[in-house]
C-alpha cells in the first residue's frame, strides 16, 4: 500500500512542481507571485478543449497550438499590463495579476459557462501498464510522470545551456547591468512570463482528466503549487521541484493515514513551520539585508 | 497652501483644520439622519460598505502602514463573527460578544504574528494563506459551531427609542465605523503608529533609532486582527447566517484589493476603497439591466459568448478597473482626490 500511495503522490506532487516551476520563474524574473497563473493554465486548457472536441483536431497538433496560445498569453500579461506600471511595489504588481486572473476567470465563465466539462486524452485513466505487487500505474499516471519529466528537463536545458537562459538568469541578478551588455530587459520579462505560461498550460491539461474543466479548476492547484514553491525557495529551480513532490507526498501520507479532510491544512502548517526555521524555503540561500 | 506638515504638532492633530472638522461633522449628520430618508435597501448596503470600512481599516494598518502582508484575513474575521454568535447563543449580551470577538481575534493575530516574523513577500502570503485556509476548515468540522451547515445569527432585542430592527442595526454599526476611523487615526498620529511606518520605511533603520521590531510587529498583527474580528462580529449581525465557505480565500482577496483600489497607507483610502468596490460588486451583478449597455452586452453573448455566463462580465470588468487604477493612478482612489484637490488649489497653474 504504501508503495502506492507513494507513486501516486509523485503524480501529483509532479503536477505541483510543474505549476511550482511556473510561479518561479516569474518569480525570478519580477519579485512578483503571479496569482493569474492558475487562470491562465484554466484558459490554455480550454484552448486545448475546444481543439480537440469542437475542431476535431489529433492530441499533439492541439498541444501544440495550446502551448503557443499560453506563451502569447504570458506575453499579453507581461506586455499589456505589467510593462505598463509606472515605479510598482510588488504589492501593485500582485494586484494587477489578480485583476488579469478575474479577468480570464470572467472570460472563460462567459465563454463556456460553469458547466463542468469532460475533456478527451489520448492517456486512458482506467487503463493499467504497469502492474505488480508493490504498485499499479494507470496510463494517464505514467504520461503526467513522463510529461512532467520531460518539461523539467527542457527548462533546465533552457536556464543552464542556452544564450536565452543566460539572459534570463543575469536579469534576475542585475537588471541595469544587463542592459548594459546589451539584454532587453523587457524582452526576457515577456519571454520569461510566456515560458512560465506554457509549464503552466502544461499543468493544466494534465490535470484536467482527474479533475473536471470549469472555470475554478485551477485554483486548488495554483495554492499547492504556490506553496510547494514557497516549501522549496522560490528562487531555487530544483527547490520548487523539490517542494513539489514533497508536497504531494505529505498531503497523501497524511491523507491516507490519519484523516482525508485536513490533508491540505496540514501540508499548510507542516510548510509554516519549515518557515519558522528556515525563512526562505528549504533550498534557497537566506539573504539577509545589509545596510 | 500648505499640503507638508512644518512642525510635531500638525502631526499629532486629530484633524488638519476648521475645514476638515466641519466637513466631517457635516458627513457624520448626514449618515445619523438618512434612514429617515431611504429606503432600507440602501440602508443594508451601507452596512456592507461599513464592515468592509472597518475590515480594510485594520488591513491597511497592516499592509499600508506596517508594510507585512495578509492572504488570511477572512481568518479573522471568521473568528470575530463565530465568537460573537457563540457568545449571543449562550446569552451574553452583543456589547461584550462584541468586545470579545476583537479580543479573541487580535489574540489569534498576535498567534500568528509570531511564526511571521522573519517571513516577508510570498513567504509571507503563503503563511497568512495558511491561516486563512486553517480557520475556515477547522470551523467546517466542529459541530459546535454548526459544522459546514452554518448557524443562525440570534436577533438583537433591541427596545431602543421604538427604532426599527433595520434601522437600529444600522446605527450601531454606523457608530461603530465611526469610532473605528477615529481609533485608527489616533494609533496613526501616536508613537506606535509612527514605528509602524519606520517599520514600513526600513525595518533596519527602525531597529537602530531603539524600535523593538518583534513587538511593534506583533501589534501591527494584533491591531489588525482586532479590527477585522470587530467587523466579523458586525458582519455576522448583518448577514444573520454564516457558514465557513462565506469566509473563503477570495474574500481575503477582495480585502486587499479594496485597499489597494483605495489607497495604501491611507485612512481615506480605506474607506473610499470599501465603498467604491462594494457598491461595484453589487451593480456589476446585474450588468445586463444597464441601459443600451446592457441589451448590446446580451447581443454580443448571444454571437460570440454564452447567454448563461452573461453574470460573467462582472468579474471581466472588476479586473479591468482593477488593472486600470493601478496602471494609472498607483496611490489609488486617494490618490486620485488628492491630485483633484491640488489641481483645483493651484489652478490656472
Amino acid at each position: 500500500m504504501l508503495g502506492q500511495l507513494i507513486v501516486s503522490s509523485l503524480v501529483v506532487g509532479s503536477i505541483y512542481a510543474l505549476m511550482a516551476l511556473a510561479m518561479s520563474i516569474t518569480y525570478k524574473a519580477s519579485e512578483v507571485p503571479n496569482f493569474s497563473q492558475g487562470e491562465m493554465a484554466m484558459m490554455s486548457t480550454y484552448v486545448t478543449f475546444v481543439l480537440l472536441s469542437s475542431f476535431g483536431l489529433s492530441f499533439y497538433p492541439a498541444m501544440l497550438l495550446t502551448v503557443g496560445f499560453a506563451f502569447l498569453l504570458g506575453l499579453i500579461l507581461e506586455f499589456f499590463f505589467l510593462r505598463r506600471a509606472k515605479n510598482p511595489t510588488p504589492l501593485n504588481l500582485i494586484v494587477i495579476t489578480i485583476g488579469f486572473q478575474l479577468m480570464l476567470y470572467g472570460l472563460a465563465g462567459w465563454k463556456w459557462g460553469s458547466e463542468q466539462r469532460q475533456i478527451n486524452l489520448p492517456f486512458s485513466e482506467s487503463k493499467v501498464i504497469v502492474q505488480n505487487d508493490v504498485f499499479a500505474l494507470t496510463e494517464l499516471n505514467l504520461a503526467t510522470l513522463v510529461i512532467a519529466f520531460i518539461v523539467l528537463l527542457v527548462i533546465y536545458l533552457l536556464i543552464q545551456k542556452t544564450k536565452l537562459g543566460l539572459a534570463m538568469k543575469a536579469c534576475q541578478q542585475n537588471v541595469n547591468a544587463s542592459k548594459m551588455n546589451g539584454i532587453s530587459a523587457y524582452r526576457i520579462m515577456a519571454i520569461s512570463f510566456g515560458i512560465s505560461s506554457i509549464v503552466g498550460a502544461i499543468a493544466g491539461v494534465l490535470v484536467a482528466p482527474l479533475l473536471t474543466l470549469d472555470p475554478s479548476m485551477m485554483w486548488d492547484p495554483l495554492l499547492k503549487g504556490f506553496a510547494a514553491a514557497v516549501l522549496g525557495g522560490m528562487k531555487s529551480l530544483h527547490g520548487v521541484v523539490i517542494g513539489g513532490l514533497l508536497l504531494g507526498l505529505i498531503e497523501n501520507l497524511f491523507g491516507f493515514y490519519i484523516s482525508i479532510e485536513f490533508k491540505s491544512v496540514v501540508a499548510f502548517a507542516i510548510i509554516v513551520l519549515v518557515l519558522y526555521f528556515k525563512p526562505s524555503g528549504l533550498f534557497d540561500k537566506h539573504y539577509v539585508r545589509k545596510v | 497652501m500648505r499640503n507638508l506638515k512644518t512642525t510635531y504638532f500638525e502631526d499629532l492633530q486629530l484633524f488638519k483644520d476648521g475645514v476638515h472638522l466641519f466637513w466631517s461633522a457635516v458627513l457624520i449628520l448626514a449618515l445619523f439622519t438618512l434612514p429617515f430618508f431611504v429606503k432600507t435597501y440602501y440602508l443594508t448596503i451601507l452596512n456592507l460598505m461599513a464592515v468592509n470600512v472597518i475590515v480594510a481599516l485594520g488591513l491597511n494598518l497592516l499592509v499600508g502602514n506596517t508594510g507585512q502582508i495578509s492572504l488570511g484575513h477572512a481568518g479573522f474575521v471568521a473568528i470575530g463573527a463565530y465568537t460573537t454568535v457563540l457568545l449571543l447563543k449562550l446569552g451574553v449580551p452583543f456589547i461584550f460578544a462584541f468586545v470579545a470577538a476583537g479580543v479573541v481575534s487580535a489574540l489569534f493575530g498576535i498567534l500568528l504574528g509570531i511564526p511571521s516574523l522573519k517571513l516577508e513577500g510570498p513567504y509571507l502570503a503563503i503563511a497568512t494563506l495558511a491561516f486563512g485556509l486553517a480557520v475556515t476548515t477547522l470551523i467546517g468540522r466542529m459541530d459546535f459551531l454548526g459544522g459546514r451547515m452554518g448557524m443562525n445569527v440570534p436577533k438583537l432585542q433591541i427596545k431602543w427609542m421604538g427604532l426599527k430592527y433595520d434601522h437600529a442595526l444600522y446605527y450601531i454599526i454606523l457608530s461603530i465605523t465611526i469610532i473605528a476611523v477615529i481609533a485608527m487615526r489616533n494609533i496613526l498620529r501616536s508613537r506606535i503608529g509612527r514605528a509602524f511606518q519606520a517599520i514600513r520605511d526600513s525595518d533596519i533603520a527602525a531597529a537602530a533609532i531603539g524600535i523593538h521590531l518583534t513587538r511593534y510587529k506583533l501589534y501591527s498583527f494584533g491591531l489588525s486582527a482586532l479590527f477585522a474580528g470587530a467587523a466579523g462580529s458586525l458582519w455576522a449581525l448583518y448577514l444573520g447566517f454564516i457558514n465557513p465557505t462565506l469566509f473563503s480565500f477570495i474574500l481575503s482577496i477582495n480585502f486587499l484589493v479594496i485597499i489597494v483600489l483605495g489607497g495604501l497607507g491611507s485612512i481615506t483610502g480605506s474607506i473610499l476603497g470599501a465603498v467604491v468596490l462594494t457598491y461595484l460588486n453589487l451593480q456589476l451583478e446585474n450588468v445586463v439591466d444597464i441601459p443600451l449597455l446592457g441589451a448590446a452586452l446580451y447581443k454580443f453573448s448571444e454571437v460570440f459568448m454564452t447567454t448563461t455566463g452573461i453574470a460573467n462580465v462582472s468579474w471581466v470588468l472588476t479586473g479591468f478597473i482593477l488593472i486600470l487604477v493601478v496602471l494609472y493612478e498607483p496611490l489609488g482612489l486617494y490618490g486620485l482626490w488628492l491630485r483633484t484637490k491640488i489641481f483645483w488649489k493651484r489652478w490656472p497653474f
